[in-house]
């Protein structure tokens, strides 16, 4: 299927690991990826602290975009853009005469987004157009004997409404789906649905430190081997952050963090380099010798 | 219809502690989780602690966690639950206050923050003869917020809470701006400022939770957000690390259509802060070869970017 593909800034910057490993793992299921190349940041709830009409109008804009190029769906591989992007849509399609306003904002760059796109996240991509048993036939190293503790992030779960969760309410349930269809043990834990703390870091650190050190502990505690993620930004967040949450906490976590088309990737038979295993923070290494990856 | 109740139990007074009971119960087709624990007290256990009292949504004393969500359980329907969560219908306490016993908390942590930010009008000026006037415009803005019940639902899922108790948290908040937004209020500035403390708007992680809790859709975490735009268009404290976040944040969107990660963090911080702030998260980093671009690129449109933003005033 051919997408619209927003990967997201962070993907390219703060985790750069993310866009390779995504972009190989859709070319390898077969998802046509046609990159948004002038597409804008969709303000990650941040620029919508100051100014809701500018967010809406930057959204529209991406949109229109999609609609330019005749492409009816926008996938992306970045959770708290999936937020974003699917609340403001949800915005627009309901109110035809706000779209109409937000439209007279984009009239100068001669841009009209008349409604039609769908936003998708590559997680829900897997599961709903490509499919489970799909993805297992093209499992070449099954990642059995590993347990992986599924890590949501909030933008992918809430508000319920503007997620398409009426149509799909198992969408909470999807990491777990795509862990086993890989052939790796999903571990349940209090942390998956929950915050990675990184909106308040600027903030108010010791507060997010404290989420990065409780959810990575707790995965610790249930054996899992590595968490995973849809999210570029809890990514940050839980691997790059870990050391300093580790040390307030006073103990050693090292848990490896993957993103998802990382931990897909590993299954689908592409080697560390490829995946971009050895960029993170936290060692992986255990991880890739028990998937036997090369 | 039947169902499975699994029901946290807790009694002070016993050497158990906490613990699970299962419950089977029979209701009628449209019955509640509420009903359904009216049954079990009445019928199986009349030690089962809870509070209610209207059944219809209105007084939110029924808030409890329902399969782990917090939600009122007069307005939980056992048969939507077992539809799309499945056969067992798990009831807890809320979260981040301490139980009393069985479902009920001790909620005088929720009272006093609603305490805290000063719950009720301060008009300045003479009175005027009649009643103040309000447009209805105003009002409306002011009615999502006034919905609220004090359940409690939101602060019982807030993960900042989890953290911090000190946080002033979701209801609280979302009260604060029912006040801080009313034109009839004299004391919008002393407010805002003080909701721009520690412990105030700018430590909320924007979650949703409280958003997805809320049986009233007053999405504590927008009022929330819009005490913080009050904040920064009223310049109330422009040094604060949260203006300048969303400073830095606007300036690299404005001007390059991307987020500038780098130029974000040295806004943010400020110079030569941020260095010393991100130098072991940057050495980490340099070790890794995990370096984002040092010089942030701008999208070709970028120019189409700055114009929006320069149309919408920001």
């Amino acid at each position: 299927m051919r997408y619209a593909f927003w990967p997201g800034c962070v993907s390219k910057a703060g985790t750069p690991e993310l866009f390779p490993a995504a972009t190989a793992v859709a070319n390898k299921i077969g998802m046509d990826l046609v990159e948004l190349d002038q597409a804008n940041c969709t303000g990650a709830g941040v620029l919508g602290e100051r100014n809701e009409e500018l967010v809406d109008t930057l959204n529209a804009r991406n949109f229109a975009m999609a609609e330019q190029m005749g492409l009816d769906t926008i996938l992306t591989i970045c959770s708290t853009c999936q937020g974003v992007m699917s609340s403001v849509n949800y915005k627009l399609r309901e109110k035809p005469e706000y779209l109409a306003k937000i439209n007279e904002n984009l009239k100068e760059e001669g841009l009209e987004y008349k409604g039609t796109v769908r936003v998708t996240h590559m997680m829900w991509a897997v599961v709903e157009e490509l499919g489970l048993d799909k993805l297992s036939e093209m499992v070449v190293n099954p990642l059995t004997g590993l347990r992986i503790a599924p890590f949501y992030g909030c933008y992918i779960l809430r508000p319920r409404y503007v997620l398409g969760m009426d149509e799909h309410p198992d969408r909470t349930q999807y990491l777990e789906k795509i862990i086993a269809a890989l052939g790796a043990e999903p571990i349940d834990y209090e942390g998956k649905l929950r915050c990675c703390g990184f909106p308040i870091m600027t903030i108010n650190q010791d507060n997010g430190l404290k989420m990065v050190a409780n959810h990575t502990l707790e995965a610790k505690d249930k054996g899992a081997h590595a968490l995973v993620t849809p999210c570029p930004l809890c990514h940050l967040n839980l691997d790059e952050f870990q050391p300093r949450a580790a040390s307030k906490a006073g103990e050693s976590i090292d848990m490896p963090v993957l993103h998802l088309p990382q931990l897909i990737g590993s299954a689908l038979g592409f080697n560390v380099k490829e995946m971009g295993l050895k960029r993170h923070i936290i060692s992986t290494d255990n991880f890739v010798e028990i998937a036997g990856i090369s | 219809m039947d169902a499975t109740f699994k029901v946290q139990r807790y009694d002070p007074e016993s050497q158990e502690g906490s613990h699970y009971e299962e419950f089977e119960v029979d209701l009628p087709e449209y019955g509640s989780v509420l009903e359904g624990l009216l049954d079990i007290r009445d019928h199986q256990d009349g030690s089962l602690s809870l509070r209610c009292s209207c059944r219809s949504a209105i007084c939110g004393s029924c808030s409890m966690k329902i399969n782990g969500e917090s939600r009122l359980a007069c307005k939980a329907m056992v048969s939507d639950i077992k539809e799309t969560e499945g056969d067992i219908i798990t009831v807890e306490p809320m979260g981040n206050m301490p139980v009393i016993k069985d479902l009920v908390v001790n909620m005088d942590m929720f009272w006093e923050k609603v305490e805290k930010i000063e719950p009720y009008l301060q008009p300045t000026g003479p009175e005027p003869e009649k009643e103040y006037l309000v447009s209805n415009d105003e009002m409306m803005k002011l009615a999502v917020a006034m919905n609220c019940i004090m359940c409690g639902a939101c602060v019982s899922d807030c993960t900042v809470l989890e953290v911090d108790k000190t946080f002033l948290g979701p209801a609280a908040l979302a009260k604060a701006f029912r006040f801080a937004a009313d034109p009839r209020d004299g004391a919008q500035e002393e407010r805002l400022e003080s909701y721009n403390e520690p412990t105030g708007v700018w430590d909320c992680t924007r979650c949703f939770m409280c958003v997805q809790a809320c049986p009233k859709d007053v999405a504590p975490m927008e009022r929330i957000m819009d005490i913080r735009s009050m904040v920064v268009e009223n310049e109330i404290d422009k040094k604060g690390r949260g203006q300048r976040h969303i400073q830095g944040f606007i300036d690299g969107v404005k001007h390059s259509g991307r987020l500038d990660e780098f130029g974000l963090a040295r806004k943010t911080f400020g110079f030569p802060i941020w260095a010393f702030e991100l130098a072991d998260l940057g050495i980490r980093r340099i070790l890794r070869l995990r370096l984002p671009p040092i010089i942030h690129k701008s999208i070709k449109s970028a120019k189409n970017v700055k114009k929006i933003f320069e149309n919408l005033g920001v």
